[in-house]
């Protein structure tokens, strides 16, 4: 299905005659009352879209349940901008005051709980950290590609859930110290080294942006392997673990899938150089493979 | 109907704790959660974890500190209980392989904080809650403790005796925000609430969208008394456009705060000539609204915190977070320039009343992290204990429903004892706006006894209450009706409070309970139908909203973070003593309990707070 075909099917003041028809047209309570909410509501829009200060948002729109959301659509939003606004404020804004339907995820407003990865403008990126400002109008909002749509801009998660917790993604250790009180000693240099690899906050926009995992539905994708790397390089874990998580990213669908594109990296909203890590960990296994020769 | 020993409600901090801890006991648990567990608002917190690991520092001084910075207002068990477990809790995640900063040595690193006598904050860069989080989730994974995630917990399944010490709680009603399923969750041993604080009460918040009192409400509403409600916390470091938390570390690294003319008001201007800009958040938050008040803030809003200083190396070492939240969500480069802070919400000290072993009075109904008052922080909290406290009181309260013997509480719980009657002079009717529908009430079990029963009742209540709002055609919207109520909380039971402002908010708040008797969904869809989720949500929002304002206007004194204009001290004589509000029938009662101020082995004497 091609997104970027449908017909763009309007509810705002440019064409409120040909939207009021559409719903006059379906018969349903739910349609009437939307119809009656939008006829509330319009003025709103109305009002702010003669002056200079709106921003103009296409948004993606589907829900298998729902007779006009069936096919899908863009809708558009015409939302009053203030300064700092970011996607994320628009799309509230355009929820609560237009459309109570309109369905996202998102929770934290600030980049950590990577709820709210959507494509916009063509690229992955999180909308609580993207400025309207930054963008070209219209602003097109969709859901993150190559993820089934579950309904506007939610996708299903559960196979991106899976593959990161397909690497064993939890610290295992035979050196734990003696003593209930003592910790583990990690050199500072140690700690630099996974650093940027724990700031992961599971957002789905590499994995979304991978060519690979497009094509191979196995493979464990960038933010998996990154988080293999943040273990396999903790020197806390110890040489044993080490080698057996070399094996886990080693598989068929592991690190030598990926064709070094530079995708994930470049969308990553944490700046995780996640080529680099899955680079540096073909290299570890290349140098195992010799030693055990 | 599901079915498990003990079910958690929540996957931030504490409940993912509390589920390792039932977990390594041998319960069969589960997790029910509105958010997938990354998500989880633990995941923003910044600072760091306060416990005495070292040399020189010790639990009693840990103690001391929390209960000064309390007002006298925690209690000492429960104080003790943080303070003694927290160093071994911590030294557990580091084990579990959290990320923590390092020393030279390889040790992990602390650092001062605010109200602290001993820099005991440890902590992962600023960004210590989403190490915390995704370390434990680590856990849950590593242990295959089931997660139904994007579940609602929608109410809680519990009996129906008049008095709800003799009530039990047997499990949740959640339904599936992926397919809009109503199901029943049977808990054998216990359920223990880890729902997070309400935020969403105010609407300058460092809290997230979703952190909206849901356990606090579903257990108030159950018959669990809300404690010390009105004790919030307002930050003094968020970020004035969108409430974004800039980390107390930046003050405990050296960060200095500055008014319009370039004072360092907190020593200049004698708010705290000890500890400066690190005197306890209630302290500062005031000195800043002040600055503002008298003409001195930027832009009639805001002051200036500044580390550039601290130089570049130092700052992206320990405090690089902040860089990018000052950048991504004020649009300020904090290594060239001052970044604008103003107080906003962050942090309920109060809430479901608990002993030191998470349990509330209705039996097999626990309570932990920000969502419970056991009380560790009183009438304010430092910073950095809000960490400890879901560690600690998150393994204890698993440990405890999974059946271990933790020994018998020194708290107690429920209104019984030494209490004493309250009384507020509320200018509008308080509680339950007349229930027009038998689906909007509370699916009281009546006299059903059989846990199954009990669950299937609830089950079937809240399927009502489903089909009432879906069915419902028109009204008005949940947005509307939260955003009355944020904006009254954010004007009127804030830093500064005074009689007239708290009765103007209980007003808006009886408009937005009247509201909400013709709120409707005008989703029709089943499928992730979040205009549902946050309609029974803003329920919660106003119920919270409505104990923090009942509590401030009843409390005549100034404690911690309870400013009153009208009230310029605090009042041992009369209001050493805990606020409770319980759910009765439908409307708050108001009650007292004394503070426990002996420990194990000694009293805390209430003292002047100076910092």
């Amino acid at each position: 299905m091609s997104t970027q075909e449908q017909k763009p099917k309007n509810q705002t003041e440019t064409d409120t005659e040909s939207a009021d028809e559409d719903i006059i047209a379906a018969s349903s309570p739910q349609q009437r009352r939307l119809r009656e909410k939008r006829g509330r509501e319009i003025e709103s829009p109305k009002e702010t879209a003669e002056q200079e200060d709106t921003y103009h948002l296409k948004v993606f729109r589907y829900d298998p349940e729902v007779a006009d959301k069936q096919e899908p659509r863009f809708d558009d939003f015409h939302v009053p901008y203030r300064q700092g606004m970011t996607v994320l404020d628009a799309l509230i804004y355009a929820r609560d005051r237009f459309d109570s339907s309109l369905t996202f995820r998102h929770s934290c407003r600030q980049a950590i709980c990577g709820s709210d990865a959507f494509f916009i403008n063509g690229r992955q990126r999180l909308g609580c950290r993207t400025q309207l400002s930054d963008l070209e109008e219209p602003v097109r909002v969709e859901p993150l590609p190559h993820q089934e749509v579950v309904k506007d801009l939610v996708v299903d998660m559960e196979h991106f859930y899976d593959q990161m917790e397909a690497v064993e993604p939890y610290f295992q250790t035979n050196e734990l110290p003696e003593g209930e009180l003592e910790e583990q000693r990690q050199s500072r240099e140690n700690h630099e080294k996974i650093k940027m690899s724990t700031r992961c906050i599971w957002c789905a926009a590499c994995y979304s942006s991978c060519n690979i995992a497009a094509g191979d539905n196995e493979y464990l994708g960038p933010a998996a392997i990154n988080k293999a790397y943040r273990f396999a390089m903790d020197e806390r874990e110890g040489e044993d673990l080490k080698q057996h998580r070399m094996r886990i990213i080693e598989q068929e669908h592991g690190v030598w899938r990926c064709q070094t594109q530079f995708s994930c990296t470049m969308v990553c909203p944490k700046d995780i150089p996640l080529t680099e890590h899955i680079q540096e960990l073909k290299r570890e296994a290349v140098k195992n493979n010799l030693k055990f020769w | 109907m599901y079915e498990h020993d003990v079910l958690v409600v929540g996957a931030g901090g504490a409940g993912l704790r509390a589920a390792i801890a039932a977990h390594e006991e041998g319960a069969d648990v589960a997790m029910v959660t509105k958010l997938h567990p990354v998500r989880s608002h633990t995941g923003a917190a910044e600072g760091g974890i306060n416990a005495a690991l070292r040399e020189g520092d010790s639990w009693e001084s840990h103690a001391y500190d929390t209960m000064k910075g309390s007002d006298y207002l925690g209690d000492a068990p429960a104080i003790e209980t943080l303070c003694k477990d927290a160093p071994e809790d911590v030294i557990t995640l580091e084990h579990w392989g959290m990320p923590f900063s390092r020393e030279e040595d390889g040790r992990v690193s602390q650092r001062p904080f605010g109200g602290l006598s001993f820099p005991r904050t440890t902590y992962a860069g600023a960004e210590t809650g989403h190490h915390l989080l995704h370390t434990l989730y680590e856990q849950v994974v590593k242990r295959g403790v089931t997660v139904y995630d994007e579940w609602y917990v929608m109410n809680l399944a519990v009996t129906d005796e008049p008095d709800p010490r003799d009530r039990s709680c047997h499990g949740v009603v959640a339904y599936d925000v992926m397919t809009g399923e109503v199901a029943g969750f049977k808990a054998r041993n216990g359920v223990i609430l880890a729902t997070g604080g309400p935020g969403q009460a105010y609407d300058h918040t460092t809290n997230a969208v979703s952190c909206t009192g849901d356990g606090q409400a579903m257990a108030y509403r159950a018959g669990v008394p809300l404690e010390d409600m009105e004790f919030v916390q307002f930050h003094p470091t968020t970020l004035p456009s969108t409430g974004v938390l800039i980390s107390e570390g930046v003050r405990g690294e050296g960060g200095i705060l500055y008014n319009a003319e370039g004072e360092r008001f907190m020593f200049e201007r004698g708010y705290a000539n000890n500890a400066g800009e690190l005197a306890s958040r209630d302290v500062v938050s005031r000195a800043e609204l002040t600055e503002v008040n008298e003409g001195r803030g930027i832009e009639d809003e805001y002051v200036h915190l500044d580390m550039r200083h601290l130089g570049e190396e130092r700052i992206i070492d320990r405090l690089e977070n902040i860089l990018h939240l000052a950048e991504d969500f004020e649009g300020v480069d904090g290594l060239e320039e001052p970044m604008p802070v103003k107080p906003g919400q962050h942090y309920e000290m109060g809430g479901i009343e608990t002993d030191e072993n998470g349990e509330t009075c209705i039996s097999g109904l626990y309570a932990a992290g920000e969502c419970a008052c056991v009380s560790v922080h009183g009438a304010n909290r430092l910073g950095g204990n809000a960490l400890p406290e879901l560690i600690v009181f998150g393994k204890r309260a698993g440990q405890h429903a999974a059946g271990t013997d933790l020994g018998e509480a020194r708290l107690t719980t429920g209104k019984a004892g030494d209490v004493e009657e309250g009384e507020v002079d509320s200018p509008v009717a308080l509680g339950e706006a007349g229930i027009s529908d038998e689906a909007v009430a509370d699916g009281g079990a009546a006299t059903l006894t059989d846990p199954d029963e009990v669950v299937e009742a609830a089950v079937e209540a809240e399927r009502r209450r489903v089909e009432y709002l879906m069915n419902k055609d028109d009204g008005i919207q949940h947005a509307e009706i939260r955003a009355r109520v944020q904006k009254a909380m954010t004007k009127w039971v804030n830093v500064f409070r005074n009689e007239e402002g708290l009765k103007k908010a209980l007003r808006e708040i009886r408009a937005a309970r009247e509201d909400y008797q013709h709120v409707y969904v005008a989703d029709p869809s089943r499928t992730f139908n979040t205009d549902l989720q946050q309609t029974i949500e803003t329920r919660n929002v106003i119920d919270i909203a409505e104990t923090i304002t009942l509590g401030a206007l009843a409390r005549n004194e100034f404690r911690g973070a309870h400013w009153r204009q009208e009230h310029q001290e605090r009042d041992d004589e009369n209001w050493l003593k805990h606020t409770m509000l319980s759910w009765n029938n439908g409307e708050p009662e108001l009650w007292y309990k004394p503070v426990l101020l002996e420990g194990e082995e000694k009293t805390y004497e209430p003292k002047i707070r100076s910092y």
